[in-house]
């Protein structure tokens, strides 16, 4: 079968997503397109080479709207020929776009494909799309819909995890994310973000939080106790749908929880001839690829039952990855991980993660498998998993192998 | 002496005066910018300062930013345009800020602007940051940011301070066409606050009583809402899908200001204030950089000023004009007369009927009577204008007169014989100058016995309309004469450029082979409608074809003929004579006759004649637009380097400013010269080689750019203060 390699992961540093984040000034299509540029400057490409643009990308409203991929390419240096596809799976778009890239190559379908995805959290709020899940009764209450504090508060309550354990996390994240920075480990995929001068406006990740400890962690509230317990008292909601939770354990804050960012990332895949036609060394193959649906409630735990999917379609098995991401959409979601697989937590994340660096929405999925493979290429091995949690209860993962 | 002066008076309001030395007009510098910085620093920290009033110790309040310090902030490059701008925008933030907290909104301290007279583009945008603008009831003041006149856009906020004070709607026509108001105009569209007879005392009134809340700004204030909606509220967007669209078709995509000016409004909108001023700066930095408003400051602005001021005027002593003596009441006479008389000069204008002289009089009365339905004029000054206007057939009537313009028809005879019937009254030492756009000076001045104070004057029609004059040495013309002419065009308030004597002088020279390169592809089977367009497209106000419907087939078929029988076997230009004879005996002379190479019902425009399908049917391959551009601009330039190397031209600067004001010029190239400087010599040198190949031997690149795109210069690196390419 054709194999799908990945020629080039690249991303811009995530800004602060609020009005005095660095990036707030530059628009969804903007960074998008400048990254489209990157990508082609970088390899050398002809503004045609690729077959489309498949772009991840959350809340597709006002100037995400409208189809932001093909907005992206046509403010972009590519040929007006490349259509571009804007695709939503919450989360995860940015890897389900590399995903649906890789296998559209496997299949034949093209030889190359620019995936990855954008997210302006400060621009575009997230939840400004709407959604029937969260408003509709008629489906709110069939699937028990709380938000997605709650389910990563029920993960703990379910999971046994102690607010000492998701703060560790969220210190330890800091901590591998301030060292990676400190040696450089991005420098292979950080593209940073210029204005139409050529002016730099942000060069690397301004949301770290360097020298958070538990102990100033402590002092922080969990952000979703009052709406589980007192308005409107969704851990009633919780308790329905899981009869043998006597409370939910309220662990969860800003600073275990990701951060809400700017942000974009792209990956680029291609099949053999791509590679050979324009002189490109690939630098890993996808391996394989995975999606499921779980229980919207709990609705983070997909990393779980995905990863045991993809494990067995590729007929791998846990022992035979060497690197993890698990994204830190909340702290809970990385322990739960780390549980259900016994795996060593000096394996995964290991240049941190979202609740260090950030999590822009339409963008983290291709971000974090760039960050696995700069890091399987670091420590020259092997195999890598990707994967995240989704709302409204999905999992995505991906596994890379080097080449 | 510096800029600004700094008092506080005994009410505890410091005034904090604009008063540039040996200026008449303020202009804003960069040590201009830090003095007031620190004279702000003063008032906030001084706990005896109660607020400030910003005024001038002038009749106007200021004319704008130094665009002499734009041009060299420029030479720092993006990174040092950038900072500089951000700069401005910190100082003019602090100002609306005003020392309050930034949470509470709380504490600042109120200052205002009073503006006795004109405030344009910076001289606006300083008082847009205050927190009250006072302006005098002066009629004949000029509120607004006229920045995209020349290239660039409001960059110290005026963009997004009156985009988001009036909504992007309202805010167009002051920011997109740089409309100009006076005090009452500027306070009914909200850009000002208030009118008032004695500005300084209001504004101080207005500081010692202003509350807190008077000093926050809308956009300062929560849940502030662009009026008119932001790009993505369900109204704004309908006013930004249009917005693009309008300033698209508007610039025909060739003005890199505006499309600038509308990102910085679309983006600005998008973020919270201080972003938007960050934006702003990004794209004014974008835009300074951009050759094309490099080169519209330097023609449109620098060096139209430098022009106006006498660059290139002779050191001889003061010429200005007194007494005018015109010859020929026709309509550019009248025009003449209409121009000189409204400024003060008075006027003798002499025709061969007092029934033709009255009616060239009875010209000015039209103007005048339209501008007091207009409300720019009054009959008192209408009165007074024409007061001085003397229409008559006595040429004793010329005694007196300093400067003669005779303006009669394009005959030789006719010409001598009035020269030598007014040079036997006017005084020995009067100018005498010849308006013509065709005939050669020097052979005019032989009916002159002064033919040292003999000159030529080329007035573009209309003349109260057009802004540029072309003053055309002869051979024995002298200095005074040309002293005189330039004064005279400064006193009417117009741009002059002074070229020598040659067939067709310089700006009837580059525009008589771009109607003809138009006409001859029509010929040659290009579609016409794609002849227009391609002209448009690449800035020109008309299309070749258009252009020769306005100035009128017969005019064309005359100058070929005169230009035929002076060339002889030279002449090049038969392709294009075919169709315009045959024009001329199908009876379409063009827009007067209502028939053209365009239909005309009433004189208004239709489409193009499909007459012309017939009897030149298109081709079946089409020429691709830049084809067609590259041939209508490249005929114009050339012509205009050759006159250079003839020596007809003798300062590029002219050449540039000439064409732009003279033809319209394609404004956004900033001129010929320039527009060969942005391409570069090289390129050009491709281009023509290319045509020639193909077209002939009319776009023969010339030696002089040849030369200087083997060493790698440029047109303005080598002449540009102002030398000639031929020596004297």
């Amino acid at each position: 079968m054709t194999e799908a390699y990945i020629y080039d992961a690249c991303r811009t540093p995530r800004g602060k997503g609020r009005p005095d984040g660095s990036l707030h000034e530059v628009t969804s299509v903007a960074l998008s397109a400048r990254l489209l540029n990157a990508v082609k400057a970088r390899n050398g490409l002809e503004g045609h080479a690729v077959e489309d643009v498949i772009w991840g990308n959350v809340t597709q409203v006002g100037e995400q709207g409208g189809c932001l991929a093909r907005s992206a390419v046509l403010l972009s240096d590519l040929d007006e020929s490349i259509p571009g596809l804007a695709i939503n799976r919450f989360c995860a778009s940015g890897m389900e776009a590399v995903n649906i890239a890789a296998n559209q190559v496997k299949g034949g379908a093209g030889q190359a494909y620019i995936a990855g995805g954008v997210e302006m959290m400060g621009r575009v709020a997230m939840g400004s799309d709407g959604a029937a899940i969260a408003v509709d009764p008629s489906l709110a209450m069939k699937t028990y819909f709380v938000p997605q504090g709650i389910s990563a508060d029920i993960i703990a309550t379910e999971y046994g995890f102690t607010r000492e354990m998701v703060d560790a996390l969220a210190v330890e994240s800091q901590n591998r994310a301030a060292a990676a920075w400190a040696e450089n480990r991005f420098a292979k995929s950080i593209v940073p973000v210029i204005d139409q001068n050529g002016l730099t406006i942000l060069d690397r990740d301004e949301f770290m939080r360097p020298g958070t400890t538990v102990d100033s962690l402590g002092a922080l509230k969990p952000s979703f106790k009052d709406m589980g317990e007192v308005m409107p008292g969704f851990d009633k909601v919780a308790m329905l749908k899981y009869p043998h939770l006597s409370a939910i354990n309220h662990i969860h804050h800003a600073g275990n929880s990701s951060g809400i960012v700017d942000g974009a990332a792209a990956v680029l895949i291609g099949n053999k001839e791509f590679g050979i036609a324009h002189g490109l060394k690939p630098r890993a193959r996808i391996r394989a690829t995975a999606k499921i649906g779980t229980d919207p409630t709990i609705m983070l735990t997909g990393p779980v039952p995905v990863t045991e999917k993809i494990l067995r379609d590729s007929g791998m098995s846990i022992s035979d990855l060497d690197l993890f991401e698990v994204n830190e959409a909340f702290a809970a979601v990385v322990l739960r991980f780390q549980q259900a697989f016994d795996v060593d937590p000096s394996k995964v994340n290991v240049n941190g993660g979202a609740i260090a660096m950030g999590h822009p929405l339409g963008a983290t999925g291709a971000i974090i498998i760039g960050t696995l493979l700069d890091e399987l290429e670091r420590r020259d091995l092997s195999c890598g998993l990707a994967t995240l949690c989704i709302a409204s209860g999905m999992g995505a993962a991906t596994i890379i192998e080097r080449v | 002496m510096t800029d600004f002066t700094y008092a506080v008076g005994a009410d505890g309001v410091a005034v904090i005066t604009w008063d540039v030395p040996n200026k008449s007009m303020n202009v804003m510098s960069l040590e201009g910018f830090a003095l007031l910085d620190t004279m702000i620093d003063t008032a906030l920290a001084d706990d005896a300062v109660k607020g400030v009033v910003i005024t001038s110790g002038k009749k106007d309040f200021a004319g704008g930013m130094d665009l002499n310090v734009i041009a060299q902030m420029r030479e720092g490059g993006a990174q040092a345009i950038f900072d500089g701008v951000m700069q401005m925008h910190a100082v003019l933030r602090k100002i609306e800020r005003a020392g309050m907290d930034p949470k509470t909104l709380k504490g600042g301290k109120p200052i205002a602007a009073a503006l006795p007279g004109t405030a344009l583009g910076i001289g606006l945008e300083l008082p847009l940051s205050t927190h009250r603008i006072f302006a005098a009831p002066n009629e004949k003041a000029k509120i607004g940011l006229p920045e995209i006149m020349v290239g660039i856009f409001p960059g110290a906020g005026g963009t997004t301070r009156l985009a988001r004070k009036m909504g992007a709607m309202m805010a167009a026509p002051f920011l997109l066409e740089g409309k100009l108001s006076n005090p009452k105009a500027a306070k009914a569209a909200g850009i000002i606050d208030e009118v008032a007879d004695d500005p300084v005392a209001a504004a101080k009134e207005w500081v010692l009583n202003a509350k807190d809340a008077d000093l926050v700004k809308p956009w300062d204030a929560k849940g502030y809402k662009m009026p008119g909606g932001a790009p993505y509220h369900p109204a704004g967007f309908m006013t930004f899908v249009g917005a693009s669209a309008m300033v698209h078709g508007k610039t025909m995509g060739v003005y890199p200001a505006a499309k600038a000016l509308l990102s910085a409004v679309y983006e600005g909108a998008l973020v919270p204030f201080d972003q938007a001023l960050k934006i702003e700066a990004r794209w004014f930095t974008n835009v300074l950089l951009n050759p094309s408003s490099s080169a519209m400051i330097r023609s449109l602005f620098i060096n139209k000023e430098a022009l106006e001021k006498g660059a290139n005027r002779p050191k001889v002593g003061d010429e200005t004009v007194k007494k005018v003596g015109i010859l020929g009441a026709g309509m550019m006479g009248a025009g003449i007369a209409y121009v000189s008389a409204s400024v003060g000069i008075e006027v003798v204008l002499i025709d061969n009927s007092q029934e033709a002289a009255d009616r060239g009089k009875s010209y000015s009365t039209a103007i005048l009577d339209k501008g007091i339905s207009r409300k720019k004029m009054t009959e008192e000054k209408k009165a007074e204008v024409l007061s001085r206007i003397t229409p008559t057939t006595d040429y004793a009537a010329l005694d007196g007169c300093d400067l003669i313009v005779e303006a009669v028809f394009e005959d030789p005879t006719v010409k001598a014989e009035v020269t030598q019937r007014a040079e036997a009254i006017i005084p020995t030492d009067a100018i005498f100058a010849t308006n013509t756009s065709t005939l050669p000076i020097s052979m005019l001045a032989k009916a002159s016995a002064r033919p040292d104070q003999f000159i030529g004057i080329h007035f573009f029609s209309p003349v109260d309309k057009m802004l540029l004059v072309e003053i055309i040495k002869g051979a024995q013309t002298g200095d005074r004469a040309v002293a005189k002419a330039l004064d005279f065009v400064r006193q009417i308030r117009k741009t002059p450029i002074v070229v020598n004597d040659a067939r067709f002088f310089y700006a009837n020279r580059c525009i008589i082979p771009y109607i003809n390169e138009g006409i001859r592809m029509l010929a040659e089977g290009v579609n016409p409608t794609l002849i227009e367009n391609a002209a448009k497209l690449v800035g020109m106000p008309l299309g070749p074809l258009q252009l020769v419907d306005e100035t009128s087939i017969d005019l064309g078929v005359k100058i070929a003929k005169a230009t035929k029988a002076a060339m002889g076997d030279a002449y090049p230009d038969e392709a294009v004579d075919e169709v315009l004879f045959w024009m001329a005996d199908q009876g379409r002379m063009g827009k007067k006759a209502d028939a053209g190479f365009y239909t005309y019902a009433g004189g208004k425009r239709g489409g193009l004649w499909d007459g012309l399908a017939a009897q030149y049917p298109e081709a079946e391959t089409q020429p691709d637009l830049h084809e067609v551009q590259h041939r209508l601009l490249m005929v114009q330039v050339l012509e205009a380097v050759r006159a250079f190397e003839d020596g007809v031209l003798t300062d590029i600067r002219e050449g540039d400013v000439g064409a732009i004001l003279g033809w319209g010029f394609a404004p956004w190239s900033g001129g010929p010269f320039s527009w060969l400087d942005i391409i570069g010599a090289p390129r050009a040198a491709d281009i023509c080689d290319a045509l020639t190949e193909k077209h002939g031997a009319r776009f023969t690149t010339p030696a002089l750019l040849r030369d200087i795109a083997a060493k790698g210069d440029g047109f303005y690196a080598r002449f540009g203060g102002g030398q000639a390419a031929k020596a004297a």
